[in-house]
């Protein structure tokens, strides 16, 4: 922590729409921690605000995009990241964050994100996984755990997770990690190590949703989902992150998992502007 | 070499065509697909793009296809994306987020015989309601119809210039026939003076309002990296940009959405009229139609009739006004469409009963014959 | 803060205390920066705030030492911690 916290505090108040505050998330979600987090990074990593770009997807993670003072998108359900993909393609110069749910990232998301991932286009995801659709009353998600109740599964989850870190280091992201949001500080450096570093980062929030998904299973409240944070999250930096699936009321593995160098898109895609520019060159000749 | 669009005498075919059009109109970044019979357009602009400085990107659907050229769009790009009949359907919700972030770029369809899989080399002309109706909600959207390769690659710079004026999705209603076949296209030098850019905020960063619009109805549009920190979402928003759950906003932002097109309309419609002036039968046609429906109503006047043909360039929003003038003098207007009747209902609609609407239909995969639509008009002269 | 033995520097160094300031308005009553306080600072008030929470409010400013996790870790941006200007003494 740096000694003088008054001008800290400022910072993030100059990101945020107070004008929008306070914001609709329910007393007890994770979601504005993973935000405070997400703005405190920007200071940290040194990102010159008019050249960021947050896109957001449908969701309460969604919601995310109108309460940052920045050049934001809220965008159509689980397009955040070709969205993104557009901008960071057509101004390099951009910085470009998707700060959006598991619902829309992963589920009907989920053919965007591994492409993003293989293709290491350089933009940092943040996905808050609470487990289930929050916004639409608590339904089951790609993440939900096996045995876990939710609104269209009242007799428990009969369909198993994925595990997101896994699947994003699979599909090619250059940088992977999971925190949950009681590790505020933590998650605040990777943020900012994600932004910094060039290609796709990937990260993976863990948030309670005490009103629906909390509320039926055994976490009525967000201290509970704290609770079982504090209790059962354990860190493994490096770990190989096949071993990062979340059982339910077991260990939540946290850390940062992937962070490898590989050629960006853009990377390649200036290799393939030479070569079309020396094709013409050559043809010029002839 | 950097930016140089063609300029020459050339033959190629419609889909060819299409993509030069799009660089002489100045789009640098393509997102699309592979799809029959649309793939050379991509293929044209995968070669074509890196060579002028522009991205061509294949994206893993047309859902992301339309998204990331929105995307690029927000990040200043002039921006394109073509597709087919099923790729259309997939891009149907993000047209509409289109709309409501009101994003400049072209969609081109390059129609063929469906419904769903149908006949995918081979012609149709189906989609035609889709492109005014496809996404959900009340909106408005500009769509025009090519008749020939050097056509579309017109129409593609107008859709592009009609894109940037009014902030608005221009589709490209194309049709496999225009895109498949090869003709000479003549590419004229186009001077920046030619083309049209969104309107551009005056005002200092912090007065700007993402919505606030113009007298044309049509707000200044901010690039994204240029410190003006907005927020647009496609949720019903206020001038602000801001979400706003009210009925009051969205009276008012869906009336200015729609507004912005209607009130506009004399500067965005077009059609070209053949031997109208005198004409008992009006022929009414679009897209690869008009050169059989042009044959018929020359067959027609050489049988002593009095028959005209109205092309219809700009088909969204639809000739109402042309419609109706010319329902006084016709007796009957006939409506060759290779689907089992979509454009036949404006006509109708807007002729009323003052004369009668008869359709030609061909469900597709290939042409009209100019027989069928000069029986047609023999049938209603008398 | 109990010390089993006197730093020889105590007379020189100061220990930075904190203030917290809680925007009754944004706070939603969750209790996280009153739980995770690590040195309990503070606590749930048993009013109610004008939309129906119990509010965080101060224990025991004293005890504060500006570590700032309550402000990390309360998901309303209701909580700014300050230092006072003058960083020598108390």
């Amino acid at each position: 922590m740096t000694a003088n916290l008054n001008v800290e505090s400022q910072s993030i108040e100059r990101y945020l729409r107070q004008d929008r505050l306070p914001h609709i998330w329910c007393s007890g979600c994770g979601i504005g921690i993973a935000l405070d987090a997400f703005l405190r990074s920007i200071d940290r990593a040194n990102i010159d605000p008019d050249k960021l770009a947050v896109v957001s997807g449908i969701g309460c993670a969604g919601r995310a995009a109108g309460y940052v003072n920045l050049d934001s998108f809220h965008t159509t359900h689980g397009r955040a990241i070709p969205f993104a993909t557009g901008l960071v393609l057509g101004n390099p110069e951009l910085n470009v964050v998707v700060f959006s749910g598991d619902g829309d990232l992963i589920a009907i998301g989920g053919n965007h994100l591994i492409h993003a991932a293989r293709r290491n286009i350089d933009m940092t995801v943040i996905c808050v996984n609470n487990f289930n659709y929050g916004m639409t009353g608590g339904q089951v998600g790609p993440t939900t755990p096996l045995d876990a109740r939710t609104t269209t599964t009242p007799y428990g989850n009969f369909e198993p997770p994925f595990n997101l870190p896994y699947l994003a280091s699979a599909s090619g992201a250059s940088y992977v990690a999971r925190w949950t949001v009681l590790h505020a500080r933590e998650l605040e450096r990777a943020i900012a190590e994600a932004m910094t570093k060039p290609g796709f980062s990937f990260i993976e929030v863990i948030s309670p949703c005490p009103v629906v998904y909390g509320r039926m299973n055994k976490e009525p409240k967000g201290l509970d989902s704290m609770h079982y944070y504090q209790q059962r999250s354990i860190i493994r930096d490096g770990v190989d992150p096949k071993e990062a699936n979340i059982e339910l009321n077991g260990p939540i593995m946290v850390g940062k998992f992937v962070d490898i160098e590989r050629p960006t898109l853009w990377d390649n895609l200036r290799q393939v502007s030479s070569k079309a520019r020396e094709k013409v060159r050559t043809q010029a000749k002839v | 070499m950097e930016n140089q669009a063609l300029v020459g005498e050339f033959f190629m075919n419609g889909d060819e065509a299409c993509a030069e059009g799009a660089i002489s109109a100045g789009c640098r970044f393509f997102a699309g697909y592979p799809i029959t019979p649309t793939s050379e357009t991509a293929e044209r602009m995968s070669m074509r793009l890196p060579q002028v400085g522009g991205v061509y990107i294949q994206m893993e659907d047309e859902l992301a296809s339309m998204n990331a050229v929105l995307g690029a769009s927000w990040a200043g790009m002039k921006a394109m994306t073509a597709t087919s009949g099923p790729g259309f359907s997939l891009m149907m919700e993000n047209i509409g987020l289109g709309v409501m972030l009101e994003t400049p770029c072209v969609v081109v369809n390059i129609q063929r015989a469906a419904p769903s899989t149908g006949l995918p080399t081979m012609v149709g002309q189906g989609d035609m309601m889709q492109a005014r109706w496809g996404s959900h909600g009340s909106y408005e959207i500009i769509a025009l119809a090519p008749i020939s390769p050097q056509d579309i690659f017109d129409l593609t710079i107008l859709a592009f210039n009609l894109s940037e004026k009014y902030r608005v999705p221009v589709l490209v209603m194309s049709d496999e026939v225009v895109g498949h076949m090869s003709e000479k296209v003549t590419m004229p030098r186009v001077a920046p003076e030619d083309l049209i850019d969104r309107p551009r905020p005056e005002l200092g960063s912090d007065e700007y309002l993402p919505y606030k619009p113009n007298a044309d109805l049509v707000p200044p549009m901010a690039a994204a990296g240029e410190g003006y920190h907005f927020h647009v979402t496609g949720l019903t928003h206020d001038e602000r940009g801001y979400p706003v759950m009210t009925a009051e906003a969205q009276d008012r932002l869906v009336r200015r959405l729609v507004d912005k097109i209607r009130f506009n309309r004399r500067d965005i419609i077009k059609y070209k009229e053949f031997q109208i002036e005198d004409a008992d039968i009006v022929v009414c046609a679009y897209g690869i139609s008009v050169r059989i429906a042009q044959l018929a109503v020359r067959m027609a006047r050489n049988a002593g009739i009095r028959a005209g043909l109205l092309q219809l360039i700009t088909v969204w929003p639809f000739a109402e006004e042309r419609i109706r003038e010319l329902s006084s003098q016709a007796k009957a207007f006939i409506v060759p469409e290779i689907n089992y009747g979509q454009m036949v209902l404006e006509v109708e609609r807007c002729a009323g009963s003052r004369a009668k609407t008869i359709l030609v239909p061909h469900m597709g995969g290939s042409v009209h014959s100019p027989q069928t639509i000069l029986e047609a008009i023999r049938e209603a002269a008398q | 803060m109990k010390l089993w033995r006197q730093p020889f520097d105590a007379a020189q160094k100061a220990t930075k205390l904190g203030q917290i300031h809680i925007d009754k308005e944004r706070c939603k009553g969750c209790g996280f920066c009153a739980e995770f306080c690590p040195r309990e600072v503070l606590r749930m008030s048993s009013e109610l705030s004008p939309k129906g929470y119990n509010f965080a409010v101060v224990d025991d400013e004293s005890k504060c030492l500006a570590c700032g996790f309550c402000e990390l870790i309360c998901p309303e941006f209701a909580i700014k911690v300050s230092t006072p200007l003058d960083n020598n003494g108390s």
